[in-house]
């Protein structure tokens, strides 16, 4: 009997997935949106069902992010505002740029090989942080920073007055050509690719915009809940979007989200880093096998590629558990959490 | 009852916006409440077994 259009194995499926997803974005902060386009092209959806029903899922997952990160009071909401031109452009660009190339019949090999770069990359990152952390971990003390400063080029850039000027919340000055251009570019990628493109947006409002490290997590969060809902409002102007697939997967993130989160009280994220990015490089050599399978028509590599990428995912989520559960048995104290 | 699919694409497309909206608060309310339910005894178990 399906239900929304899911057969019940695929719900087990969807909401097994979206937990996996949620335990990462609460754990990490990241990471729940970039697999999923990626498994949908595996499964064989179409890539605008794909990337429309990813969005989708982005909308549902900020929205929850933004509710948790509402009641520390980090978002500024301002800044969020006035990026929302830029993404509603920067999302149409993508989008057109997917519809036009799957009339090319070229859609998914072109949204694969971006995804195998995509994550290949933040997988390196990831790793190579993950050892570098280990090497350095003996040699550093507390870092005495201030919460508050900002990086030399967010300074750079912010000491260039280009009119029109708007004062932020945290009443520094930024031009709205940089503001604008963040929101556009990350929403170019949101678009094209299906995701919140925290990973971009984050780093581009601390280092461009030159909004201090804690608020633009919390900024970069409702910016992804704004891509979301205009890349899902857009994708769903052309209905593709699968509801049944974006409530599956938002009944098994929402769950994994708080667990996620509950773990990072008591797991030492330096411990599970390294294998969240050895999970990446393997995706993205999962997304490389699943493209191979159709262009060598064997369907053999699309099994493997499922495989890889949801048992190594399920592999990540476990090494977390495990750690949360032992660090629990052993009596570590959660310290007080918002 | 009226059909989804002879609903004008962008009242469908807001729909769609709107149920994901509300399914988000929906779980956000709904595991929030059952997280304060069962996760003390959640944790008292794990640290008793």
């Amino acid at each position: 009997m399906a239900v929304l259009g899911l057969s019940p194995e695929l719900w087990v499926l969807f909401v097994g997935f979206g937990f996996m997803v949620g335990v990462f974005f609460g754990f990490f902060g990241m990471g729940g949106s970039f697999l999923v386009t990626p498994t949908l092209l595996i499964l064989g959806y179409p890539a605008s069902v794909a990337i429309g029903s990813s969005m989708a899922f982005v909308f549902g997952t900020a929205v929850i992010a933004t509710l948790k990160h509402n009641d520390i009071g980090q978002v500024d909401y301002k800044l969020g505002g006035l990026m929302f031109a830029g993404i509603v452009l920067g999302i149409e660009a993508g989008k057109m740029l997917v519809f036009g190339l799957e009339a090319l019949g070229r859609a998914e090999l072109v949204v694969g090989i971006a995804y195998i770069l995509l994550l290949a990359a933040i997988g390196l990152v990831f790793t190579r942080n993950a050892l570098r952390q280990t090497n350095e971990d003996d040699a550093t003390g507390e870092s005495d920073s201030d919460p508050n400063d900002i990086p030399e080029l967010a300074k750079t850039i912010k000491s260039y007055d280009i009119p029109p000027m708007v004062t932020l919340t945290d009443g520094s000055r930024a031009s709205m050509w940089v503001i604008s251009g963040v929101g556009g570019g990350v929403g170019v990628v949101s678009g094209f690719l299906g995701v919140g493109g925290g990973f971009i947006r984050m780093p581009a409002i601390y280092y461009l915009i030159g909004v201090p490290l804690a608020a633009a997590v919390g900024t970069s969060l409702f910016g992804a809940l704004m891509s979301g809902a205009v890349g899902a409002f857009s994708y769903g102007l052309s209905g593709v979007i699968d509801v049944g697939v974006v409530t599956a997967l938002l009944v098994g993130s929402a769950f994994g989200a708080r667990i996620g989160s509950a773990s990072t009280a008591y797991v030492d994220e330096e411990d599970v880093t390294i294998y969240f990015g050895i999970m990446l490089l393997l995706a993205s050599v999962a997304v490389a096998f699943g493209e191979l399978a159709t262009w060598l028509e064997a369907p053999i590599l699309d099994r493997v590629s499922f495989v890889l990428l949801i048992g190594s995912a399920a592999f990540v989520t476990v090494t977390i558990l495990y750690y949360g559960t032992k660090a629990v048995r052993e009596g570590r104290d959660a310290p007080a959490v918002g | 009852m009226i059909e989804f699919a002879a609903l004008p694409t962008a009242v469908q497309a807001a729909l769609v916006v709107g149920l994901v909206l509300l399914e988000a608060i929906g779980l956000y309310l709904g595991y929030g409440a059952l997280e304060q339910r069962i996760a003390p005894p959640v944790l008292n178990a794990i640290r008793n077994a």
